[in-house]
């Protein structure tokens, strides 16, 4: 395999990782001002995703780091083009992250408003950019020769991307509220199991109208097999989640993410970012790559240290496996 | 005022606002390790309750140092592509091994640190914070070594056909001998800033609490800040030194610039403080010391330091018409500033240590005011130093091969680039304010008790060590 299809796989696996990841951060701090019906149960729902959603958003650095050693072009017309969408989720991320580490360091109300709100909007937004984004990146764009975008932001609200902001939206609620009902206790459980599948069959709607236009714009047979199978996976989510299944109800939400996101990536490939305009402005795994010497080191590099990673990432989990509830909230 | 202008000041001021957190993570991640360990070998309670304590003061500051951080690894590619694109072959694989090598293992493990106390055996738990400090350190060594690639480009080629610099020899931008040096002396610097903050509160409750059971956990730390303070002031005063005859030898401009030398001169006088124009021209009052200079730039007392104009003319006849001066007065105060500061907080730390000998409690009033601006000096040393050695590349982004101004994104407009500079400046302030008022907060709290609670209840009903 060509060292510029390997790394459009891995930036493809950093992507999914973290959408399934902290894609379920994003969803349970949606549902804090649903589910937390006061400060100890919005303290339980926060506590489930504590000692593990830094580490998650690390995956989303190292997809970004990825791209800008692997495909330079791809790195500097993304960022450069999306401008203001990708610092509304710079924003968000930084309300969002300061507000975990300091809801709890002090005892006002409206200073734990405050920052639940932060929490809320800066989980939400995120959510529904990053669907955007990637509703834009596999559509195309307006890209001239040099690959430079000259679109407007005006350009980015197609409806075609606003749906696939929707579905992210989706996804990761549903995905969120299964996690919610995998990892907590009593009222807080039985309460997200039932939401889940709630939004689960919304989700299920929205997304399978953005994959079926999805294969409309661009498509190969392995992009429809991998939309149905994100389509089932979602199905079989909703179903476990309705019998109380949540490791499988887990399971299957992260897999429909995982699929979705192979759908576009593998309908995509290729290409990384097709111009609307001039055919000579798309940018391909090849056009944005850097040199083979790079791509060799750095995937020396990934072959090593990513499976270190996965293992001390993944014990992490396995030490955080008890599930919680009010009563193991401390009184201070 | 344009898109470039604004594009460089927001860069200037996010990268020193998460250069005022990175420090302390970077030296307190280590200190609290340290501290527990103590806990761990002696069993005695008092390292204990400092590793709580001054792990809570990190943790506030943790946060502050993870959010800000990420907007670096994007700016690059939002307000400097032009450049991104140019050296992505080379500067973009630092700063994803930095991700997937440093960040993963600091973040995993602080986490694991945090909820861990009751989840881990000791012996992991102890090691979790050990991993995280190393993670942190190790990031601070890729982003260097990104960095230093500006300053020295080394171990590529400029290919006229892609039109960017690829890569050659990765081992030669991971051993950039700027980069070496960089490390070490970033490195010191941060651990000034944090063995600052842990003399700082711990003078602070040790001149409240004279006799409490808690006077000598903050007697401990004290003296323990102080003598780290010292340690590491003193390697930042040596790698600095052999930085200063590095960046002699690959930026000339810069030493020139540092000093605000016009004319080469052999032996260099280094200038302590001029008050007048810098250029000599209108000279009011000038302190100097013979033959320092070219001490410092070449090792020899009677060594050639270049001049700014020798310089200039130089690079223009080397790379064109064109101005090749950094901004003179940044660079000269910048550089005396980073020295003032990092030496004043070397002074207030000896001071402390002198008014402890022996086992004396420390009883002047001046003593603990000086104390308490002491984290603040090395914070704006840090922050100067970092103002001095970018603003001395200038103005080329990477030294020799592409201008600043030709780094910047085409297709970022001037309103665009006004708002996000507007929104993080706007954020980053409100948050400042926070931050330091949570650290006030708990840093007067003092040590928790850390009597463990009687354990009647079974696991599933237990409350959790640590909970946001």
């Amino acid at each position: 395999m060509e060292l510029t299809t390997i790394w459009f796989l891995l930036v493809a696996v950093l992507f999914t990782g973290y959408f399934i990841l902290e894609g379920f951060d994003f969803g349970v701090g949606m549902l804090l001002p649903v589910l937390g019906r006061d400060d100890r149960q919005r303290r339980v729902l926060i506590n489930t995703i504590g000692p593990v959603w830094d580490g998650n958003e690390v995956w989303l650095i190292t997809a970004g780091g990825a791209m800008f050693a692997a495909f330079p072009e791809w790195y500097a017309t993304l960022f450069s083009g999306f401008y203001l969408p990708l610092l509304l989720i710079l924003l968000a991320l930084i309300a969002r992250g300061v507000a975990f580490e300091y809801r709890h360091k002090r005892p006002e109300a409206s200073w734990k408003r405050r920052w639940d709100h932060a929490i809320f909007w800066g989980s939400a937004i995120p959510a529904l950019l990053w669907g955007v984004a990637f509703a834009n990146i596999f559509r195309g764009v307006p890209l001239d020769a040099d690959h430079e975008y000259v679109g407007g932001l005006i350009d980015l609200l197609h409806p075609y991307a606003l749906l696939g902001g929707l579905t992210t939206l989706g996804l990761f609620l549903t995905h969120g509220a299964v996690f919610l009902a995998l990892k907590t206790t009593g009222d807080i459980r039985h309460r997200a199991g039932t939401l889940a599948v709630r939004l689960g069959l919304g989700t299920a709607v929205v997304a399978v109208a953005f994959l079926t236009w999805t294969l409309t714009i661009r498509s190969n047979p392995a992009a429809v097999v991998l939309a149905a199978g994100a389509a089932l996976a979602l199905i079989g989510a909703l179903a476990a989640a309705r019998v109380r299944r949540e490791g499988w109800a887990f399971t299957g939400t992260a897999l429909a993410i995982a699929l979705a996101v192979a759908t576009l990536f593998t309908a995509l490939f290729p290409n990384v970012m097709p111009s609307t305009l001039d055919p000579a402005g798309t940018l391909t795994a090849t056009n944005a790559a850097s040199t083979p010497y790079t791509l060799k080191i750095m995937t020396w590099v990934a072959v090593i240290f990513t499976p270190i990673v996965l293992a001390y990432q993944g014990w992490t989990y396995w030490v955080f496996r008890k599930r919680i509830g009010v009563q193991n909230i401390p009184q201070h | 005022m344009d898109a470039l202008d604004v594009a460089r000041w927001q860069f200037g001021v996010t990268t020193v606002y998460h250069f005022l957190f990175v420090p302390l993570t970077i030296g307190l991640s280590v200190l609290v390790a340290i501290l527990q360990t103590r806990w761990h070998r002696t069993g005695d309670e008092k390292y204990l309750k400092l590793t709580k304590f001054y792990g809570k003061l990190f943790l506030i500051n943790f946060a502050m140092g993870v959010v800000t951080g990420i907007v670096q690894e994007f700016q690059f590619g939002m307000n400097w592509s032009d450049y991104s694109r140019f050296v992505g072959d080379i500067f973009g694989a630092p700063l994803a091994i930095e991700a997937l090598v440093a960040f993963f293992l600091e973040s995993t493990f602080i986490g694991l640190w945090i909820f861990g106390w009751d989840r881990l055996p000791k012996r992991l738990h102890l090691a979790s914070i050990w991993a995280a400090a190393i993670g942190t350190n190790l990031s601070a060594y890729f982003i260097l070594a990104a960095n230093s690639f500006m300053q020295n480009p080394v171990g590529y080629r400029f290919n006229p056909d892609t039109g960017r610099a690829e890569l050659t020899d990765f081992v030669a931008v991971l051993t950039n001998k700027v980069a070496l040096i960089t490390f070490p002396h970033t490195l010191a610097g941060a651990f000034l800033v944090a063995g600052s903050l842990v003399t700082t509160v711990g003078l602070w409750h040790l001149m409240r609490h004279r006799t409490s059971p808690d006077t000598d956990a903050y007697r401990y730390a004290t003296r323990f800040g102080a003598w780290v303070v010292l340690i590491s002031s003193t390697l930042v005063l040596l790698t600095g030194d052999i930085q200063g005859k590095i960046m002699t030898q690959v930026q000339p401009m810069k030493m020139a610039a540092a000093e605000g030398l016009y004319t080469t001169e052999s032996p260099a006088s280094f200038s302590v403080l001029t008050i007048g124009s810098l250029d000599g021209s209108r000279e009011v009052f000038a302190l100097k010391i013979p033959y320092l200079l070219s001490y410092l730039g070449t090792g020899d007392p009677n060594g050639t330091v270049h001049g700014i104009n020798d310089l200039q003319a130089q690079y223009a006849s080397q790379y064109g018409p064109g101005s090749y001066t950094p901004i003179i007065p940044v660079t000269y105060w910048s550089f005396r500033f980073m020295i003032g500061f990092g030496l004043a907080a070397a002074a207030i730390a000896l001071l402390i240590l002198w008014t402890q000998r022996k086992g004396r409690t420390p009883t002047n009033r001046w003593l603990l005011r000086a104390g308490l601006i002491m984290p603040a000096l090395p914070l704006l040393a840090n922050s100067f130093g970092w103002i001095f050695t970018e603003m001395g590349r200038q103005p080329w982004i990477v030294f020799g091969e592409m201008l600043t101004r030709d780094g910047v994104s085409r297709s970022v407009s001037l309103t665009e680039v006004l708002t996000s500079f507007t929104a993080f400046t706007l954020i980053y302030a409100v948050l400042a304010v926070i931050e330091f008022k949570l650290l006030i907060r708990y840093a007067r709290a003092g040590v928790p008790d850390v009597t463990p609670t009687p354990d009647d209840t079974d696991d599933a009903e237990r409350p959790l060590a640590f909970a946001y």
